[in-house]
């Protein structure tokens, strides 16, 4: 399951709403991953834009890949504007055993710093800058450049 | 016309140009000095699948996506 909101997330809600949905399936673990905006080098924020037809794409293929150790996938990502001190992005999983969860959510999570696209800007006086040096060059990048 | 956008940082409107694979379009760029630096380190999606080849034929409902570097969460 995946959702996209505008700006921060309600992170309360949508815990208590994840849970709710999953507490009944007989799952014996649900590890949930929060991303907290920090306060460093003088940012107000964070900023974020989505691709979102590769971003669903990325996230149906993890959702088989879950499936088949018989886990299940929950993600939900900010668009827009997220001040410091609140919520980004929440992921989790839930399996039958710990241990499934506990390795999967560090896989996915890894994967979607790397792969999904998904574009961080810094708030700095209520503008954005791209977040370039954070940024992640995906595979096949460079193709168009002209040759030297 | 196959359509071409430019996602995230680019910020660019798309465009629509009269290409018939992605060599051209690789050329139809060459003298845009500023994409130039963006081009190294974009990837390129056809219809919404990251893509590699220069030679894939495009048709002129085709969408080619450029995504430059991504950091989400």
């Amino acid at each position: 399951m995946l959702e996209l909101h505008n700006g921060p997330l309600h992170v309360n809600t949508i815990l208590a709403e994840w849970y709710t949905k999953i507490s009944d399936k007989n799952y014996g673990a649900f590890i949930p991953f929060v991303g907290i905006v920090r306060d460093e080098d003088g940012i107000e924020g964070l900023s974020f834009d989505i691709y979102e037809p590769i971003l669903n794409s990325w996230f149906n293929a993890w959702q088989e890949k879950a499936k088949v150790q018989n886990a299940y996938l929950l993600m939900a990502h900010s668009r827009g504007d997220v001040p410091n001190h609140t919520s980004s992005y929440i992921a989790a999983v839930v399996s039958p055993k710990r241990k499934v969860a506990l390795k999967m959510i560090n896989d996915f999570v890894e994967d979607f710093k790397a792969n999904a696209p998904i574009w961080k800007y810094d708030l700095v006086d209520g503008k954005r800058v791209y977040a370039k040096e954070r940024s992640h060059v995906l595979s096949g990048s460079g193709l168009l450049k002209a040759d030297a | 016309m196959a359509k071409v956008e430019f996602l995230g940082p680019l910020g660019r409107p798309s465009i629509e140009v009269d290409i018939s694979n992605l060599s051209e379009l690789k050329t139809f760029f060459k003298d845009d000095k500023e994409l130039q630096d963006w081009l190294a380190i974009c990837a390129v999606a056809l219809n919404d699948t990251l893509v590699c080849d220069l030679n894939i034929p495009l048709s002129k409902d085709d969408k080619i996506s450029l995504l430059p570097p991504v950091c989400g969460g």
